[in-house]
C-alpha cells in the first residue's frame, strides 16, 4: 500500500525504454502485417480475391525473414543485446528461431490457400490469424522476461484456439478448437503459476536478473523456485506435447483443419521449445540444471515410449502424424535435456528441420483427405503411388526423413539431438530413443508401404494437387534433402546461434 | 585414380535416367540402358583395380572425399569413398556379376508391364550396394545397408498384386529391422568410445577398445549381420524372398545384398581381433546354420526354395570363416558361391522360363533334351557347390572347412558339422539336378499341378509364400503371356541368348574361380596376398599334410552325398519320403514358431499397447475418480471424459511432477 | 528460522490459521443446528424456495448469437476503459512516450471496431 502511494506521490517521469525499432522490426513486420490486412479488408469495398490474402501473408513472413538478415549480421559482429529495457533479447537463437516460424507461416499460408479454395471457404481471417499467432510465437521465441514469455504464449495460443475451429462445417474442427481452449487455458494457468512462484524465489521476472541472482545467491529453501519450475514445465509441456500433458495433442491435431495442423506441429512446437529452452537450459541451467534434469529426463522417456508406440496402433494417418509429433517432441527434448551449447545447436536443427518434415507431411494429408478433409484413413492412401505417383514419392522422403534415415534432414537431427544427449552423460537415453526410432520407423514404413503395395478397394482416386499445395511440397522435400545431403550451412548456423541472456543496459 | 566416384555414380545415374525416361524408352532400352550402366561401373572398378595392382601393398588404396556431409564440431563424417584390396574385390565382383545379371534380366523380363521400373530398382540397388561397400565410414555403410534393404523389399515384392509376395516383402523387411538395430547401436557405441565412424581410424584405434566394448560392438553388429545375411535366427525371410523376379533372386538374395554382413564384420576385423568370445559364437551360428538350412533344403520341392536354404547355408559356412577370423576364406568363398549360385539361379530362372513359370521340381524330369546349355552350365554349378575338385566351391569351402579345423580346441567339431552340411548340400544338390534334368519321366506330361499333394512348407500360415505358384500368377496375367499353365503338350524351349550369355560366363568362372586362392603354395594364394595386408586377427590354416587329408575327405564327403543322392531319386533303390521329413519341409518349423509367437502374443501385447491410451491411461485417471468416491459424491461424474478426462490427465500429471519436486524440497 | 524466506511463508500461517477458524466455525455452527432442529422430511421442502418461480424445462436454453457479439464487445471496450483510465491519472508520470503507447493501444481496438463494422456486426436485425 505504501508503494502504491510512494508511486502517487512521485512527480518525476516513470523511466521510459527507448524503443529500438530495428531490433524488433521481425515481430514488428508480422503483427503489423497482420493488423493491415485486417484494416485493408475492412476499408476495401467488395471482397478481395482469395490469392490476394496468402500472397499477403507470403509477403509479409518473407518481409519478416528478410528482416531478420541485417539483426544476425549485427548479432554475429557486435554480439547479442537486450532491447526493450531487457523485455526482449537479441541473439542469434531468437532470431533463427523467428526465421523458422516465417517459414512455416510461408508453408502453412500455400497450404491454406489450396485448402480455402477446395472447401469454399474463405475470408482473410485465417491468414490474419496465423500472422498474429506467429508475432506471438516471435515475441515467445525473444522474450528475456517471464511475463513476456507469457504474453507471447497467449497471443501465440488464442489466435491457433481460433484457427483450429475455424472450419464452420466440420464439427471436428469444432471440436479440436474447444478442446485445445479449455486444456490451454488450464495449461497456461500452470504456466502463469510457475512464473508467479519463481518471481517470489527470486524477486523478478526478467530472466537476465534472474540468472545473476541465481548466480549470487544461494537458496537455501528451495521450494518456491521448485515449484515455480515445476508448474512452469507443466505449461511448456502442455504447448509442446510431452507427455504426460499430451493427450490433447492427437484429437486436436486430427480434428483442425489440415493446413492449421501443420502450422501448430511447426510453428507453434518451434516457439514452445525455444521459450523452454530459454528458461530451462540458459537461466536456470548454469545453477539448477541438477535439480530439473531428473524430471525432463523422466519425462523424455515417457515422451518417446509413448509416442512411438501409441503410433503404430493408429489407422488414422493424421493421428499417427500426430502422435509422432508427440515422439519427435521427445526427441528435441533430449536436446534440451543436454543443456549444453550443443544441445542448444542440436534442438535449433531439429526444431527447422522439422519444420520442413512435418509441414511437407501434413502438406500431402491435406491434399489426400480431399474435400471435406476427411479421408485421412491409411486405406484413403492404398494405391496412391499409381494414382499419384508423385505425391507418393513425396511422402515417401519426407516420412523416411521423419524415420531418421541418412540423407535426409531427420537422420542428422535425431543424430545431433542424441549426441548432445550423450555428451551429456544420457547415453541410457539416447539408446532408449533409438529403440523408439526403430518403432516409429515402423510406422512411417506402414504408411510407405501402404501407399506403394496395397490394393486400393475399388477405383483407385487420384486427388488433385492445387498449385500453391505443390509449391509447399516442394519446397519442402527440397529443404528435408538439402539439409539432408549438406547440412554443413544449417549445423554452422545452428552452432551460432547459441542461446544467450543479455543483462539490462547493455 | 579419383575416377572411382565414378563407380556408384553411374548405377545412379542409370537409376535416375530411367526414372525420368524409363517409360519411354520401354523395352528393352531401358534395360540396356541399365546393363550399360553397371557394365561401365564394372569397367572403371577393373581399371582402378590394375592400377592398384601396380603399387606397393600399402599404399593400395584410394580415398577420395566427395565432400564434408557432417562439418566441424565434435563429430565430422566426409561422404567419402575407401578402395582398398577389399572393398575393391567386392567393387569387381558386385559389379561384374550385376552387369551379367541386368543382361539377363533384359531378356527375363521381357514383357513384363513394368519393365522399365524393374530395372530403375536394380539400378538402384547395384548403387546402393557399391555405396555400402565402397563408404569410408559406418554412416556412408548404414546409408548404402538401408539402400539395399529398400531395394530388396521392393523386389521382394515387385509383383505385389499377389498378396503372399507383398507379405513376403514385409516379413523381410520386419526382421531386417531387427538386424537395422544392431547397425545402429553398434555405430554409436563404436562413436562413443572411439569419437570416429571411419573404418581406417576405427581398426586403427580397435586395440584400444575395451574388451567388452569389442565384444558389445561386434555382437551388435553380428545381430545386424544375421538380418541382413539371413542367419540363425532371422533367416526365415530368405526363402520366402524368393517370391522376387529370379535376377532378383541371383543378384541381391544369392551373390551380393546377402553377403554384406559378412564384409562387414571383415572390414571391421580389428575390432573382431578384440571381441574374444563374440568370434566363437559367430563361428557356432554360422555353422549351425549351415546345418539346419541344409537340412531344410533336403525337403523343398520348389526349385527356387531349395536355391534359397542352400544360400542360407552357403552364408553359414562365411560366418564360419569369419567367426574363426579366417577372412580370406569367407571372402574366397563369397566370391565363388556368387559364382556358382548366381550361375545355378539364373539357371533356374532359364528353366521356369521355359516351363511356363512353373517351379515345382516334381513337374520337370529329363530336361537336359530340351534344355542342353541350361543343363551343361547348371551341371558345372552343380558340381562347384557340392564341393568336387577341382571345381571353385571346391577349393574354398576347402580353406573355410580347415580354417575351421584348426580354430582352437572346439575346431574338429566345427569341420565336422561343416563337413556334414557340406554333405547335405552335396545331396539335396543332386537331388535338384536330378528332379529337374534327369529321370527319364517327364513329369508335367503326366502328373497335373492338382493331383500332387502340397509339398514342404508351402502350406503354411499366411506369412509364408505359396510354394509352387510363387509370383508367376500375377506376374504372367499382367504380362499378357499365355504360359499361366503349365500344360501336358508343352514342349520346353531354350531361354534366348542374353539369358544364356550370362550363364556361359559364369559358368566359365565357377570352373575357374579357385585359382584365385591355391592352397599348394603361398605363392599361389593370390587373394590371401592380396586383402590380407587390410585385415587384423590371427589365423592360420593347418600343415600341409593335414590340409590333403581334410581334402581328401571333403571331396569323398561330397561324393558320398551325390551317390546317396543318386540311389534315392535316380535309382529309386530308397523311397524319398524317408529323407524328405516333414520337419525338413518346413524347415524345422522355426518360421511357423516366429508366426505363432508374433501372432499370439505377440499380436495381442501390440493389441494391448494399441489400448493403452483408451483404457489404462483414461481408467488410471478414473480410477483415481472411483477410489475416492468415500470422499464424497462430487467427484462421482468423472465418466471416461472428454476434456475434462484430458484436463485430470494433465492434473494428475502435474501432481506427479510436484510430488517429484517435493522429494528434492528443502525448506 | 531468521532466513526471510521463512518470515515471508510464516505471514501465509496467519492466513492459515484464520482459514482453518473459519471452517471449523461454520462446521460447528451447523452442527449444532442439525443437533437442535427437529428433522421432518416432506416433499414440499424439497421444492423450490418459496419466493422462486418452479423450474420449468431444460436448463439449456439458447440465446441469439449476436448477444455474445455485443459482450464481446462490450468486453472490447470495458478492457480499454480499465486502461485507459489509470493511464489518464497520470498522463504526466508516463509522458509523450505514454501517450504513444495509448495511442496505438486505441488504435488496434478501433481497427477491430471497424472490422467488426464491416462485417455488418452492429447492426440488429
Amino acid at each position: 500500500m505504501t508503494g502504491f502511494v510512494a508511486v502517487l506521490a512521485a512527480t518525476e517521469d516513470i523511466p521510459t525504454p527507448d524503443v529500438d525499432w530495428s531490433a524488433i522490426a521481425p515481430n514488428l513486420i508480422l503483427m503489423l502485417g497482420g493488423i493491415l490486412l485486417l484494416t485493408v479488408v475492412s476499408v476495401v469495398r467488395g471482397r478481395l480475391p482469395g490469392w490476394f490474402h496468402a500472397v499477403w501473408t507470403i509477403s509479409v513472413a518473407t518481409a519478416a525473414i528478410v528482416a531478420v538478415v541485417p539483426l544476425w549480421q549485427r548479432v554475429q559482429d557486435s554480439g547479442p543485446e537486450s532491447v526493450l529495457a531487457g523485455a526482449l533479447v537479441l541473439d542469434g537463437f531468437s532470431l533463427v528461431v523467428t526465421a523458422t516460424i516465417c517459414v512455416s507461416v510461408i508453408l502453412a499460408a500455400l497450404l491454406l490457400e489450396a485448402y480455402l479454395r477446395r472447401e469454399r471457404l474463405g475470408g482473410p481471417e485465417w491468414y490474419v490469424l496465423m500472422l498474429l499467432s506467429a508475432s506471438g510465437g516471435v515475441t515467445m521465441a525473444t522474450a528475456n522476461d517471464l511475463v513476456v514469455v507469457f504474453i507471447g504464449l497467449e497471443i501465440l495460443s488464442v489466435a491457433v484456439y481460433v484457427l483450429a475451429a475455424m472450419h464452420r462445417r466440420r464439427v471436428s474442427s469444432q471440436e479440436a478448437g474447444l478442446k485445445y481452449f479449455v486444456l490451454g487455458a488450464f495449461s497456461s494457468a500452470f504456466l502463469l503459476y510457475g512464473i508467479a512462484l519463481t518471481y517470489g524465489a527470486t524477486g523478478s521476472t526478467n530472466l537476465s536478473r534472474i540468472q545473476a541472482f541465481l548466480a549470487d545467491t544461494v537458496i537455501t529453501q528451495n521450494a518456491l523456485l521448485l515449484g515455480g519450475l515445476a508448474f512452469m514445465l507443466v505449461g511448456f509441456g502442455f504447448k509442446v506435447a510431452v507427455v504426460p500433458f499430451h493427450n490433447w495433442k492427437p484429437d486436436v491435431y486430427q480434428g483442425s483443419p489440415t493446413p492449421v495442423t501443420a502450422f501448430m506441429a511447426t510453428a507453434v512446437t518451434a516457439a514452445a521449445f525455444a521459450a523452454l529452452l530459454r528458461v530451462y537450459v540458459t537461466t536456470f541451467g548454469p545453477t539448477y540444471r541438477t535439480e530439473w534434469q531428473p524430471l525432463v529426463a523422466a519425462l523424455t522417456v515417457l515422451t518417446l515410449v509413448v509416442g512411438a508406440f501409441l503410433a503404430i496402433s493408429q489407422t488414422n494417418v493424421k493421428r499417427m502424424l500426430a502422435y509422432s509429433s508427440i515422439n519427435h517432441a521427445g526427441f528435441v527434448l533430449l536436446g534440451v535435456l543436454a543443456a549444453s551449447a550443443a544441445g542448444d545447436a542440436a534442438t535449433l536443427f531439429y526444431l527447422v528441420a522439422y519444420t520442413f518434415m512435418a509441414a511437407g507431411s501434413f502438406a500431402v494429408v491435406a491434399v489426400v483427405g480431399r474435400r471435406g478433409d476427411g479421408h485421412h484413413d491409411l486405406s484413403d492412401y492404398q494405391g496412391l503411388s499409381r494414382s499419384r505417383p508423385g505425391l507418393a514419392l513425396v511422402f515417401t522422403i519426407l516420412l523416411l526423413s521423419q524415420a531418421g534415415v541418412p540423407l535426409t534432414a531427420g537422420f542428422l537431427a535425431k543424430f545431433y539431438v542424441l549426441a548432445a544427449a550423450v555428451e551429456s552423460g544420457y547415453t541410457w537415453l539416447a539408446v532408449l530413443a533409438m529403440l523408439t526410432a526403430v518403432v516409429s520407423a515402423f510406422m512411417y514404413l506402414r504408411i510407405v508401404v501402404t501407399m506403394y503395395f496395397a490394393e486400393p478397394e475399388g477405383e483407385p482416386r487420384r486427388p488433385r494437387i492445387p498449385a500453391a499445395a505443390g509449391l509447399a511440397m516442394g519446397l519442402c522435400v527440397v529443404g528435408v534433402l538439402v539439409i539432408g545431403i549438406v547440412p554443413g550451412p544449417l549445423s554452422d548456423v545452428a552452432n551460432d546461434a547459441v542461446s544467450q541472456l543479455v543483462a539490462v543496459g547493455r | 585414380m579419383d575416377a572411382i566416384w565414378l563407380i556408384p555414380a553411374l548405377p545412379v545415374a542409370g537409376f535416375l535416367l530411367l526414372v525420368v525416361a524409363g517409360r519411354k524408352l520401354g523395352d528393352p532400352a531401358a534395360g540396356w540402358v541399365a546393363t550399360l550402366a553397371v557394365a561401365g561401373s564394372f569397367v572403371v572398378s577393373a581399371a582402378v583395380f590394375l592400377h592398384l595392382l601396380g603399387l606397393p601393398a600399402e599404399e593400395r588404396n584410394v580415398t577420395v572425399t566427395l565432400w564434408q556431409w557432417l562439418p566441424a564440431g565434435s563429430f565430422q563424417v566426409s561422404f567419402g569413398l575407401f578402395f582398398d584390396q577389399l572393398s575393391g574385390v567386392m567393387c569387381l565382383f558386385i559389379t561384374g556379376i550385376g552387369a551379367l545379371i541386368h543382361l539377363y534380366a533384359v531378356g527375363y523380363m521381357k514383357g513384363d508391364p513394368h519393365y522399365s521400373r524393374f530395372f530403375v530398382y536394380l539400378n538402384l540397388f547395384v548403387a546402393s550396394m557399391l555405396l555400402l561397400v565402397l563408404g569410408d565410414n559406418l554412416l556412408m555403410t548404414f546409408l548404402g545397408w538401408e539402400g539395399v534393404g529398400a531395394c530388396s523389399y521392393l523386389l521382394i515384392s515387385f509383383w505385389f498384386t499377389d498378396p503372399a509376395n507383398a507379405s513376403a516383402g514385409k516379413k523381410a523387411f520386419v526382421t531386417n529391422r531387427i538386424g537395422d538395430l544392431g547397425f545402429m547401436l553398434a555405430t554409436f557405441l563404436l562413436f562413443v568410445s572411439l569419437g570416429t565412424v571411419n573404418y581406417t581410424e576405427i581398426n586403427a584405434a580397435a586395440p584400444k577398445l575395451a574388451g567388452v566394448t569389442a565384444t558389445a560392438v561386434a555382437l551388435l553388429f553380428f545381430l545386424a549381420a544375421t538380418g541382413k545375411s539371413a542367419q540363425l535366427p532371422l533367416f526365415v525371410w530368405l526363402p520366402d524372398a524368393m517370391a522376387g523376379p529370379t535376377p532378383v533372386s541371383a543378384l541381391i538374395h544369392a551373390a551380393t545384398m546377402v553377403t554384406s554382413g559378412v564384409f562387414l564384420l571383415t572390414r571391421l576385423s580389428g575390432v573382431m581381433a578384440e571381441a574374444g568370445w563374440a568370434n566363437g559364437l559367430i563361428a557356432w551360428v554360422g555353422v549351425l546354420t549351415a546345418l539346419v538350412a541344409a537340412g531344410a533344403g533336403v525337403a523343398q520341392n520348389d526349385i527356387k526354395k531349395v536355391l534359397a536354404y542352400s544360400t542360407v547355408s552357403q552364408l553359414g559356412f562365411m560366418f564360419l570363416a569369419v567367426g574363426t577370423q579366417n577372412y580370406v576364406g569367407a571372402i574366397f568363398h563369397m566370391i565363388t558361391h556368387a559364382f556358382f549360385k548366381a550361375l545355378l539361379f539364373l539357371g533356374a530362372g532359364a528353366v521356369i522360363y521355359s516351363m511356363a513359370h512353373e517351379q515345382d521340381m516334381r513337374r520337370y524330369g529329363n530336361l537336359r533334351k530340351y534344355l542342353p546349355v541350361t543343363f551343361v552350365t547348371m551341371g558345372i554349378g552343380w558340381l562347384a557347390i557340392s564341393g568336387i575338385p577341382p571345381f571353385s566351391g571346391f577349393w574354398s569351402k576347402d580353406e573355410v572347412l580347415a580354417g575351421a579345423f584348426n580354430a582352437g580346441p572346439a575346431g574338429p567339431v566345427l569341420w565336422f558339422l561343416g563337413i556334414t552340411a557340406a554333405v547335405l548340400t552335396a545331396f539335396y544338390m543332386t537331388r535338384l539336378m536330378i528332379m529337374t534334368f534327369f529321370g527319364g519321366a517327364e513329369h508335367w506330361r503326366t502328373d497335373a499341378a492338382e493331383s500332387l499333394p502340397e509339398g514342404g512348407a508351402d502350406e503354411d500360415a499366411e506369412l509364408s509364400v505359396a510354394g509352387h505358384d510363387t509370383g508367376h500368377g500375377a506376374h504372367s496375367d499382367d504380362a499378357g503371356h499365355d504360359h499361366h499353365h503349365l500344360t501336358p503338350d508343352h514342349t520346353p524351349r531354350e531361354a534366348p541368348v542374353t539369358m544364356l550369355l550370362p550363364l556361359v560366363v559364369l559358368a566359365g568362372l565357377a570352373v575357374v574361380g579357385g585359382l584365385m586362392n591355391l592352397p599348394f603354395s603361398h605363392r599361389l594364394e593370390n587373394l590371401a596376398i592380396w586383402i590380407e595386408p587390410v585385415l587384423a586377427g590371427e589365423h592360420e590354416l593347418p600343415g600341409a599334410a593335414v590340409l590333403w587329408v581334410l581334402a581328401i575327405l571333403a571331396t569323398a564327403g561330397a561324393v558320398l552325398g551325390v551317390w546317396f543322392s543318386y540311389r534315392v531319386y535316380q535309382q529309386h533303390k530308397v523311397a524319398p519320403e524317408k529323407v524328405e521329413k516333414p520337419v525338413l519341409a518346413h524347415a524345422w518349423y522355426i518360421d511357423e514358431t516366429y508366426a505363432k509367437v508374433v501372432g499370439g502374443p505377440g499380436e495381442a501385447s501390440f493389441d494391448a499397447v494399441a489400448e493403452f491410451d483408451q483404457k489404462v491411461v483414461d481408467g488410471a485417471v478414473n480410477g483415481v475418480g472411483s477410489g475416492t468416491r468415500w470422499i464424497g459424491r462430487a467427484l462421482r461424474p468423472l465418466q471416461p471424459g472428454f476434456v475434462r478426462s484430458y484436463a485430470l490427465g494433465v492434473a494428475v500429471g502435474s501432481v506427479l511432477v510436484l510430488a517429484f519436486v517435493v522429494t528434492r524440497m528443502s525448506l | 528460522m531468521s532466513n526471510p524466506l521463512s518470515a515471508f511463508l510464516r505471514d501465509y500461517l496467519t492466513v492459515g490459521i484464520f482459514a482453518s477458524l473459519a471452517f471449523v466455525l461454520v462446521g460447528l455452527l451447523l452442527f449444532i443446528s442439525w443437533l437442535v432442529r427437529p428433522d421432518r422430511r416432506q416433499a414440499q421442502k424439497y421444492i423450490a424456495y418459496e419466493s422462486g418461480v418452479d423450474p420449468v424445462g431444460d436448463m439449456w436454453s439458447q440465446s441469439q448469437v449476436r448477444y455474445y457479439i455485443f459482450a464481446l464487445l462490450f468486453v472490447m471496450f470495458d478492457v480499454e476503459a480499465v486502461f485507459i483510465f489509470p493511464w489518464a491519472t497520470q498522463l504526466e508520470v508516463f509522458g509523450f512516450f505514454g501517450l504513444i503507447e495509448m495511442t496505438i493501444f486505441i488504435v488496434i481496438l478501433l481497427l477491430g471496431l471497424v472490422y467488426a463494422w464491416r462485417k455488418g456486426v452492429l447492426r440488429w436485425v
